[in-house]
């Protein structure tokens, strides 16, 4: 690397550039540290809510016996199970989901170079849609499987055989492309779409329970959902973590990408894949939640920047908060016990909050 | 060393280049002359292994292209598009750490070094300055400038450029390709530049491929080709050439076609031209 015609290698200018480096690594450790301050005790504080009103300091001792803390004051059983098993394991499921379709989001942000792209464009949610309707009109929704019900398993099934098709049906010569692969994402989703509305005429029992997990919802979901998607989603978490960099170079476009060495086919299978595990993890066990996936990467990528090494962990954070604070609204936002599917309630937040994005931002960059 | 031995190839059904036969040598400063559609940039895509030649073969530093990998080819060679596209709003010098990628191993990050070489390239362009800015954010000749850094950070033997300077102007223009011509003489690197400006071409290269309907209409040094007859010929429009006058470089001028005026004007005509109506 020695470069004769180089000037002073330290020169004033690259003095500033490393600190100005520094700068943006400080502010990063900061806006992390933050972040998952603010999830950590977003965590405890959400476990506050719910239909029975137990005092602080008992969700706090149910908490750390469900963590298996011996040196806390017994509590009473009813109160772990309540605490720990119904509200933490849904918060925690939350948390997942959240971090889940931000991390797709992003992700899928990057391989198609559409800043409008979501966990959703590309048809692998409305697969996963689908394999759920499927179970529940065929009654299947309560079969025991894996502990979950069949439910999950055939949302995923269904998320999987949709990506499967986006792939063969994107690819022209061998070579999946980005644009072919947006039209292939919204021909199959089209055509499941088309496909669910058939099974919802066809059967009128099945209608409310297909609309109402199409709308995305945690309710009733407990520990067993969390270790459900827990495989898939470290899977997609690990594939996409390794291939960062490789998402930062695909913004310079597939010919520039090649031209400093990124092997662009496998890139993006590999990132494709990764992103649709983690879409149809969450999938599976919520249903469809929009507009976390949108809004949370393009949020963290206005303050932060566009760096993927930056990007992915912020908005995984960021979006395990959102949908956390969303779904106690869900729970409780409505008096009786009743509860909101989560989905309206990002949409109804996540709306009017884009419009505003894009009247700010218009000129600026990404959008 | 490029060698290219009767190349075909082209996109979907139809060929864009026929019969290339085409031998680069080390450290060449080679222009790719040739109207619009005559296949420069597709004969780079070619040289850079973006595109699979339908027939003959591709050599670069005695490999067949065919055999090489692709983080072989961009440790060797860099290019530049004729127009940068980055979609999110990254930093300049992020922009221009991506060049270090095919010298990155797979589990470690940049190190300082690869910031230095970044930074190296920075300087060396002019665009330092940039480092924090977003290239979303900086005009059409920053971003040509930045995109020119990140293939210098690249460290390549081989430079291929395609109308990298297009959006340049004249003072930037002259200070990319003395840049070029440097790293040229210093270093050896070899530079191959599609071009559409001839005279550019005619001050900084010493050999000029001129493409026409897919094929080498010209190969040779840039004084035994850099004619009037030549350049009518190729660009169907007739040329003049003159010698510049500090380089003695040869320089074309074109000649408006107004009908007033007969088709062999004086090739010396200098002075701020009267245009009264």
């Amino acid at each position: 690397m020695d470069r004769p015609m180089r000037p002073d290698p330290d020169s004033l200018d690259r003095a500033l550039v490393r600190r100005g480096e520094e700068r943006a690594v400080r502010r990063f450790a900061l806006l992390l540290g933050t972040l998952a301050g603010v999830a950590i005790l977003s965590a405890f504080a959400a476990s506050l809510f719910g239909r029975i009103d137990i005092p602080a300091a008992d969700v706090a001792r149910a908490l750390l016996t469900g963590f298996g803390w011996e040196g806390t004051p017994p509590v009473e059983e009813m109160w772990r199970v309540v605490v720990f098993d119904i509200r933490f394991s849904r918060i925690a499921l939350s948390m997942l989901v959240g971090l889940s379709l931000a991390l797709a989001g992003a992700v899928f942000q990057g391989i198609l170079r559409n800043p409008l792209a979501d966990p959703f464009t590309i048809g692998v949610s409305t697969g996963a849609a689908f394999g759920a309707s499927l179970a529940l009109f065929l009654g299947l929704g309560a079969r025991p499987l894996l502990g979950v019900g069949l439910l999950p398993a055939a949302a995923l099934g269904g998320a999987l055989a949709a990506l499967f098709a986006v792939i063969a049906l994107g690819r022209i010569e061998g070579h999946l492309r980005r644009d072919t692969m947006i039209l292939a994402g919204i021909v199959v989703a089209t055509f499941l779409s088309a496909l669910i509305s058939l099974l919802k005429s066809l059967d009128e029992e099945s209608v409310a329970s297909i609309v109402f997990w199409v709308m995305g919802s945690l309710q009733g979901r407990g520990w067993s959902h969390v270790f459900f998607i827990l495989p898939y989603l470290s899977a997609g978490v690990a594939v996409i973590w390794l291939y960062a960099r490789e998402l930062d170079i695909l913004a310079m476009g597939d010919l520039q990408a090649v031209q400093v060495g990124v092997d662009l086919e496998r890139v993006r299978l590999v990132l494709l894949i990764g992103a649709s595990l983690l879409t149809a993890a969450a999938v599976a066990v919520s249903g469809v939640i929009g507009f976390v996936g949108l809004i949370v990467p393009h949020l963290v990528r206005m303050t932060a920047g566009a760096e993927h090494r930056r990007l992915l962990p912020l908005s995984a954070l960021l979006g395990a908060i959102v949908l956390l604070w969303s779904d106690v609204l869900a729970r409780t936002l409505l008096p009786g016990g009743e509860e909101l599917p989560v989905g309206v309630v990002t949409a109804l937040l996540g709306g009017p909050f884009f419009c505003v994005l894009l009247k700010r931002h218009k000129r600026g960059t990404g959008l | 060393m490029i060698r290219v031995q009767g190349l075909r190839c082209g996109y979907g059904a139809s060929d864009v280049l026929r019969d290339v036969d085409l031998e680069i040598p080390e450290g060449g400063m080679i222009g790719v002359l040739g109207p619009n559609g005559s296949g420069k940039t597709t004969l780079l895509h070619v040289l850079c292994g973006i595109l699979a030649p339908w027939e003959g073969r591709v050599w670069v530093e005695g490999c067949d292209l065919r055999t090489t990998s692709i983080r072989w080819r961009a440790q060797r060679m860099a290019s530049v598009a004729q127009r940068p596209a980055v979609t999110f709003p990254f930093r300049c010098l992020s922009v221009v750490l991506m060049g270090r990628y095919p010298h990155l191993s797979r589990w470690g990050g940049y190190t300082a070094q690869d910031l230095d070489a970044a930074m190296g390239a920075m300087e060396q362009t002019g665009t330092l300055a940039l480092a924090e800015r977003l290239i979303t954010e900086v005009s059409g000749g920053e971003a040509q400038r930045v995109a020119i850094a990140r293939a210098l950070a690249q460290d390549p033997s081989i430079l291929l450029l395609d109308e990298a300077t297009s959006s340049l102007d004249v003072a930037r223009k002259i200070q990319v390709f003395d840049l070029l011509a440097q790293k040229n003489r210093e270093q050896g690197t070899t530079i191959v530049c599609a071009m559409h400006d001839l005279n550019l071409a005619a001050l900084y290269c010493d050999r000029l491929i001129f493409l026409k309907d897919g094929g080498i209409a010209l190969d040779g040094t840039t004084y035994a080709l850099f004619t009037s007859e030549n350049l009518s010929a190729i660009y169907e429009t007739p040329v003049m050439v003159s010698k510049h006058p500090v380089t003695m470089d040869p320089q074309a001028h074109f000649v408006p076609g107004r009908p007033d005026r007969p088709s062999t004007v004086g090739i010396h005509r200098h002075g701020p031209k009267r245009r009264d109506g």
